[in-house]
């Protein structure tokens, strides 16, 4: 026998699937919500998004080359990712020094200080975002109404979000029904024509997106569907309390960052839960608690925090809520 | 109705590429090797001594105990020597190496091939018929078959599992068996039943089989008490406690057996040979092994002498490949690469597959990113992420907490992984480790 074997413990065949198809499956998924945005925003969004992903992918490869001195990995994708979730949740005529700063916060801090992927306890684009809407409360939300297809960049004209204008009527004693006329119609909200973080209006291209993400089984349904089954009922029974002062549960699915929030930013593997139970717990949690802040929190916005506040409850749910073990409690016929 | 376990599980690519070639008698090599222990047990003891002459079906080797079985002479010949030799398991065990002259076999070995259904044995001869015979688990496990088909005090047993789910990849043995063998391995079942004492036997075969379940189903309508169960395709479907799940329903308790809800598993090349030990007096001496691979220019699977060397068989598949990497012992899933091929097959060979050098190597680690699917794939209920960290931490102690030993090593973990960990190695020492400290705390 002149040839040596490859000899190794079993199994001998492994999954095509690998880090790197799974961080790309979600930057093709994210691939629809960006057309829209560039659609309703124009040049704004293409600059922002550049910026935050060269930033993110920079910030990720300098830090591992010349801080941590190893071999940097900006190649699994995952620094893409931060960087595509960061711009989705900035508004599109965000300066490019703040984004910068923004995806300095989020891979630099949030990520690479825990030790890169894998590691951190925290979302990093989230992170990145709530740390620039504490620093930059203004920027941060002076939010471009969409036109079509403009040029426009800084100097785009401004609006409030749905979810502000209802926020700021209710605290003037508005009824909720004398709002809606200030607001897009639920029509033009799924389309995304609203104010707003520019990955997070148009809700048919981010449902689009995840609908990818489960066919490729990149994701499971149970996150997005405990999230925004928990703010539908919520808010229905809010709703049905007091129609005049609490919006509808269609209207609280289709504004802000929830659609984003559920699909994309929930779902992120590192900081949810690893057990389908521990997934539905986390999931419900992040819509109590945007419900929550949205109705009678200080910010008209509250899903960024829910699911930040929900990350840190995540080694809890790993460590309590465990699969059934096969044959642990034994019910035969 | 297709049936299935409920929890974990993976699909891998198939890859039956043998399914369809009908199983060949491997000409006889010109010396075999025959280690003395080819079973879970006791080794058994040499009875011949070097320069004896011995005829096909001869004992060599008598069983040492309860746990333990015979081995015979799969060829006539002389004995050349007795001889610690390299196996299967990479360890050298002692072995009979037998020179081949002819093919003479024990007059009381009925070799024809008409089918005897009526079993004259009683139960106790059955079962003591399997001991002297050699017959072990042949699904891979080589569990003496004598000591399953004996119910302790205390349990009883009401039906009978014959396990035709061959779950793993490439792996078509028992699929030939069982359309060329069909009635036979029903009249094992029936044997098998009567040594048990029971009056009901399900025969569970995968959905990627339905030549096998038809011609099974139409076989069955002659035999008392034998049903076929089609089962959805899901890889670790043929493990003992996930296909008694699927097939009845009822779940073996954590560190439990199959005789804890009643049921006995026997798989269908098993079934066979239980028929040639009862009713054709024949000792187990050959076995069918699937020999494939997709650069392997002539797959198929041979009916093989037991201590042919493996050599012999990738000879019989046309040689091997010129871009082979590695070759494993049993299923892709869970067998073992070979280092060499000058060893011999044993009662345990299922399949020799050869993977091609760019897929025999596994790829490059990263980190975890906590998907979870490795906790999705897993049929026991465990999070392998978390047992394979705690084993790498050598936190033996919470790994034993988190059910380490109820892994049955399917790799299903491993397999699912994206960022390509090596679980299943951890879990291993783990498991090893756990097992030892249970083992220590009962003797002190």
């Amino acid at each position: 026998m002149d040839k040596l074997l490859n000899v190794s413990p079993s199994p001998h065949q492994q999954s095509p699937a690998s880090t790197r198809k799974l961080m790309y499956g979600v930057v093709i998924a994210l691939l629809p919500a960006l057309a829209a945005s560039v659609y309703y925003f124009g040049l704004g969004a293409i600059i922002v998004t550049l910026t935050s992903v060269l930033a993110c992918v920079m910030v990720e490869y300098l830090i591992q080359k010349f801080v941590l001195k190893t071999k940097p990995s900006v190649s699994d994708g995952s620094a893409v990712v931060t960087g595509l979730l960061l711009a989705f949740n900035v508004p599109s005529n965000l300066p490019v020094y703040i984004v910068i700063i923004g995806a300095i916060v989020s891979i630099g801090i949030a990520k690479m200080t825990f030790g890169g992927l894998g590691n951190n306890p925290f979302n990093p684009a989230l992170v990145g975002r709530v740390f620039l809407l504490i620093s930059f409360p203004v920027r941060m939300t002076s939010w471009p109404v969409p036109s079509g297809f403009r040029t426009g960049y800084a100097d785009a004209v401004t609006g409030a979000t749905p979810l502000g204008i209802l926020s700021e009527g209710i605290k003037n004693g508005e009824a909720v029904s004398s709002l809606m006329d200030k607001i897009p119609s639920h029509m033009q909200m799924f389309y995304g024509r609203m104010g707003g973080s520019m990955g997070e209006v148009a809700a048919a291209a981010l449902i689009l997106g995840g609908i990818f993400l489960l066919w490729r089984k990149i994701i499971t349904w149970h996150i997005p569907v405990s999230v925004l089954v928990t703010v539908v009922i919520f808010t229905g029974i809010l709703w049905l309390i007091n129609p005049d002062k609490y919006a509808d549960p269609v209207f609280h699915l289709l504004t802000g960052g929830l659609m984003l929030g559920a699909i994309f930013m929930a779902t992120d593997y590192v900081t949810s839960p690893m057990t389908h139970k521990g997934m539905i717990i986390y999931g419900a949690g992040i819509g109590i608690i945007t419900v929550l802040i949205r109705n009678w929190g200080a910010y008209p916005e509250g899903v960024s925090f829910a699911i930040l506040i929900m990350n840190a409850f995540v080694p809890l749910l790993n460590m309590y809520v465990k699969p059934r073990r096969f044959g642990k409690e034994v019910k035969n016929g | 109705m297709f049936k299935t376990f409920p929890k974990g599980g993976i699909h891998p690519p198939e890859n039956k590429l043998t399914a369809d070639k009908a199983i060949e008698i491997l000409p006889l090599p010109v010396q075999v090797v025959v280690p003395v222990s080819q079973h879970i047990g006791a080794p058994a003891t040499p009875v011949v001594e070097k320069g004896a002459s011995v005829r096909t079906g001869q004992l060599i080797a008598q069983a040492k105990g309860f746990v333990s079985v015979n081995i015979h002479s799969p060829v006539s010949g002389r004995v050349n020597k007795i001889e610690p030799v390299v196996d299967t398991s990479g360890y050298k065990q002692m072995a009979v190496v037998i020179d081949v002259e002819g093919d003479e076999w024990v007059e009381t070995i009925d070799r024809s091939t008409t089918l005897v259904k009526e079993i004259t044995l009683s139960r106790e001869q059955i079962i003591e018929r399997c001991q002297q015979c050699g017959l072990v688990g042949l699904g891979g496990a080589t569990f003496p078959t004598h000591i399953k088909l004996t119910v302790p005090a205390g349990k009883k047993c009401d039906m009978v599992i014959i396990n035709g789910v061959e779950c793993e990849p490439y792996l078509t043995s028992d699929h030939r068996l069982m359309l060329e063998k069909g009635s036979e391995i029903l009249v094992g079942a029936s044997i098998i039943m009567k040594a048990l004492g029971v009056e009901k036997a399900v025969v569970g075969i995968e959905g990627n089989k339905p030549d096998a379940i038809s011609h099974l189903t139409g076989l069955a309508k002659d035999f008392k008490g034998i049903t076929i169960q089609p089962l959805k395709v899901k890889y670790p479907q043929g493990g003992e406690k996930q296909l008694i799940k699927a097939c009845t329903g009822r779940e073996v308790p954590s560190g439990g057996l199959p005789l804890d809800v009643g049921v006995v598993v026997q798989n269908v090349g098993t079934a066979f040979a239980v028929y040639e030990a009862v009713q054709k007096n024949k000792p187990l001496i050959e076995r069918v092994v699937t020999v494939t691979g997709k650069s392997v220019s002539k797959p198929g699977n041979f009916l093989v002498r037991i201590g042919t060397p493996v050599t012999d068989l990738i000879e019989a598949a046309g040689g091997m490949p010129s871009d082979t990497g590695k070759i494993v012992n049993g299923g892709p899933m869970m067998g073992k690469a070979l280092a060499m091929t000058d060893i011999p097959v044993t009662k345990g060979t299922s399949g020799i597959i050869i993977f091609p050098e760019e897929i025999s190597r596994r790829a490059e680690v990263m980190p975890c990113i906590r998907c979870g699917k490795c906790s999705s794939a897993c049929a026991m209920g465990l999070e392998p992420w978390l047992i394979s960290v705690l084993s790498e931490k050598a936190m033996f102690e919470k790994a034993e907490k988190e059910k380490i030993t109820d892994c049955m090593e399917c790799g299903a973990c491993q397999y699912t992984c994206p960022a390509k960990r090596p679980l299943l190695d951890y879990i291993r020492l783990g498991k090893t480790t756990v097992i030892r400290m249970a083992r220590e705390r009962v003797t002190k």
